[in-house]
């Protein structure tokens, strides 16, 4: 599932991924906390605003597999890690101060 | 609570310990570290945190069966792996038995863009799962402190930390937090605020070119603790802590003794030799003979099939072999029999306290029943006098603790009170031999004192001591109005004596033959006086025969003619028998 869609996208070139699959985007969380759901809330409208169309996001509950944790480096809850387009980064935080999470996203505010 | 016994009020709840398996670390802490709370080691850069916490791991797992997670914010854990594979943990198999769990934070600051609020549940669910997936009792977080530089809100940071380790002690793990020494503070972000049960510095100082590694106990809640800086060793082997006062003057005494492999020696000593598991201190200037001395009891006991363990300071092990043969002591037929071993190196080398953990290591493995030190001034050389003498104190205690007789020589400076060692650790020493150059009449000759020897009857007298090709001999002296004879000197005396004493029996003999003379002249002289009086008692016989023989022919004479007169008297005369001298009648 998760995994083998990491491993795969990596291989493509970044701008054609983004072309063809858009913005891998993955939200971990613990459980579905006031946090977490807000975070994830935060997310979908940014998304929705800035990327519509071309973005996936993938929630991943750590109390239901911790040992993803590993893979993404995970500390801090919640985190939105951005796999494509690479580099990957990382957001921490509920996701509250849009333009946190637009500059952390990379994504330039339409004009 | 049944487990620490030694407590004298069996308390309701005492602190159960949890052992570290770390040489000496458990002596100091009386049993380990608190058992299911963190502990924080704090210390500068490379001072060994990072082993302290992943021997504990290890130890943990191997000896004591509790498997360890190892959680590194700084080493990735492939290079964990290759750093403890050269001091011969292999993690990778303890991890493929699940035994132990390495686990890697990464934390880049550029790749996390903080949006507001969060907390490190990340963090908690990756140990959590860590412990759980293999039962862990034992945890480590190296260095933790490393959090600080990826994530800039210092109070959620705060508030997280203080919950992690209230989710560690949930947990009933006993962990150990590392972190890296501040300015002022014990650690640079205060996360001793949060470990507050067990703090460990760990130091690494450097004096005179030569560093040292010391472990110290800030604090240890609910439990007694050394209170020493205590030299501890990272070598092969790990890490080893050496407690210096922790072992107690409780050893055992023997009654036994041994040869000092010298005679006259042993006769000096009552005739037994040292006493078993005592220490004992020769000292001299240089070339006193003091390693032969040393040799000598080597060789006794090699002798007697006992193993001995030399530490040489100053010369190698061919250089004392070469040596000790020149005075007919060959010491290679018990190092070719595996009985006698050389440890050579230079003071210099290391650290005293390496000396000393590499001592009790040889000690431990070679398991002698003598040692010698040779010389033990040398070390000053790599440590100040006292803690020479620390280490020499918690040297000889390890040393009687197991009943090895040990021998050390001290060079005693030319200048110096003879008695007097360099490291003042005379009082330490149960015998203390003193090697003396004696120097008169343009020689130099050697004097041999006890100085003391505890629970023995001892020689108080000095004796000559030569070193001859078939090893020392020692002799009596000649003590004279002048002072002691050595040397020359005693041979000079000893020559006059014997002329004096041939002097006064050729004088007796002398006497002896006048007197005999005397007797002969007196008895000649007796001899002739006899003579004399019995010639002249021959004159008187003769004499008084003539007398007789004139009476007879006169009264012969007087009868015929009284015959021829027909005369009276001649008839009265023949009937009364003889009155001849009747002349009277005429």
């Amino acid at each position: 599932m998760t995994g083998g869609a990491k491993k795969k996208m990596p291989d493509r070139k970044g701008k054609s991924a983004i072309e063809t699959k858009g913005w891998q985007l993955k939200l971990y969380v613990a459980g579905q906390t006031p946090r977490s759901i807000t975070a994830f809330d935060n997310l979908k409208l940014i998304c929705e605003e800035h990327l519509e169309g071309k973005y996936h996001i993938e929630v991943i509950d750590l109390l239901e597999k911790p040992q993803l944790a590993k893979g993404d480096q995970i500390l801090a809850l919640p985190t939105l890690v951005r796999h494509l387009p690479e580099p990957i980064t990382k957001i921490i935080g509920d996701l509250s101060n849009t333009e946190r999470v637009l500059v952390g996203l990379d994504i330039k505010p339409l004009c | 609570m049944a487990k620490l016994k030694k407590n004298v009020k069996p308390e309701v709840a005492l602190l159960q310990k949890c052992l570290t398996g770390i040489k000496g670390l458990d002596e100091i802490t009386g049993g380990g570290l608190p058992k299911g709370r963190p502990t924080l080691v704090c210390g500068g850069a490379g001072c060994g945190k990072t082993l302290l916490a992943m021997e504990f791991l290890v130890r943990g797992a191997i000896e004591h069966n509790e498997p360890g997670v190892y959680m590194s914010f700084e080493e990735k854990s492939e290079e964990l792996t290759t750093n403890f594979a050269s001091l011969g943990f292999d993690l990778n198999d303890l991890v493929s038995h699940k035994k132990l769990s390495l686990d890697y934070v990464q934390i880049e600051r550029g790749e996390i863009e903080e949006t507001g609020v969060y907390n490190l549940d990340g963090l908690f669910i990756r140990l959590g799962y860590a412990i759980d997936s293999i039962g862990a009792k034992r945890v480590a977080l190296d260095t933790i402190e490393m959090l600080f530089s990826g994530f800039s809100n210092e109070i959620i940071l705060r508030a997280e930390l203080k919950r992690l380790f209230s989710f560690l002690k949930e947990k009933g793990v006993t962990a150990i937090v590392t972190g890296e020494q501040g300015e002022r503070t014990l650690t640079r972000f205060g996360l001793e605020e949060y470990v507050a049960d067990c703090v460990i510095f760990l130091s690494h100082k450097v004096s005179e070119q030569i560093a040292t590694r010391r472990l110290r106990i800030v604090k240890y809640r609910g439990s007694v603790h050394g209170t020493n800086e205590y030299p501890f060793l990272i070598d092969e082997q790990g890490f080893s802590v050496m407690p210096i006062s922790s072992l107690g003057l409780d050893h055992p005494a023997s009654n036994k003794r041994v040869s000092t492999g010298i005679p006259r020696l042993d006769t000096m000593m009552e005739g037994k030799g040292y006493f078993q598991g005592s220490s004992i201190l020769v000292t001299g200037t240089s070339g006193c003979g003091k390693s032969s001395v040393a040799a000598h009891f080597v060789d006794a006991a090699c002798r007697r099939g006992e193993r001995c363990l030399y530490f040489a300071f100053e010369e190698s092990r061919t250089q004392i072999l070469r040596n000790m043969r020149s005075i007919g002591i060959d010491l290679e037929q018990w190092v070719k029999k595996g009985l006698l071993e050389f440890r050579n190196s230079r003071p210099t080398l290391c650290g005293l306290e390496m000396h000393l953990v590499s001592m009790h290591k040889a000690i431990e493995v070679f398991n002698p029943a003598i040692i010698v030190i040779d010389p033990i001034s040398n070390l000053v050389t790599s440590a100040s006098e006292n803690e020479v003498k620390s280490m020499l104190s918690r040297l000889i205690d390890f040393l009687k603790m197991k009943g090895i007789t040990a021998l050390c020589t001290d060079l005693t400076a030319a200048n110096g009170s003879l008695e007097r060692t360099e490291i003042g650790i005379s009082s330490l020493m149960d015998t203390w031999l003193l090697l003396q150059a004696i120097e008169a009449n343009g020689e130099r000759n050697r004097g041999l004192y006890i100085l003391k020897s505890r629970g023995m009857e001892h020689s108080n007298q000095i004796r000559e001591f030569y070193l001859t090709d078939k090893g020392v001999q020692l002799r009596d002296v000649y003590v004279g109005s002048s002072g002691v004879l050595t040397g020359a000197a005693r041979i000079a005396q000893v020559a006059r004596e014997k002329a004096e004493k041939l002097a006064r029996s050729q004088d007796i003999e002398q006497k002896q033959r006048n007197i005999e003379r005397k007797k002969e002249v007196i008895e000649a002289q007796i001899a002739a006086l006899r003579t004399g009086l019995a010639a002249e008692k021959e004159d008187l016989d003769q004499a008084i025969d003539r007398e007789n023989l004139y009476q007879k022919v006169l009264d012969e004479e007087t009868l015929a003619m009284a015959q021829t007169r027909k005369a009276d008297d001649f008839v009265s005369m023949k009937k009364s028998g003889s009155k001849p001298g009747k002349r009277g009648g005429k």
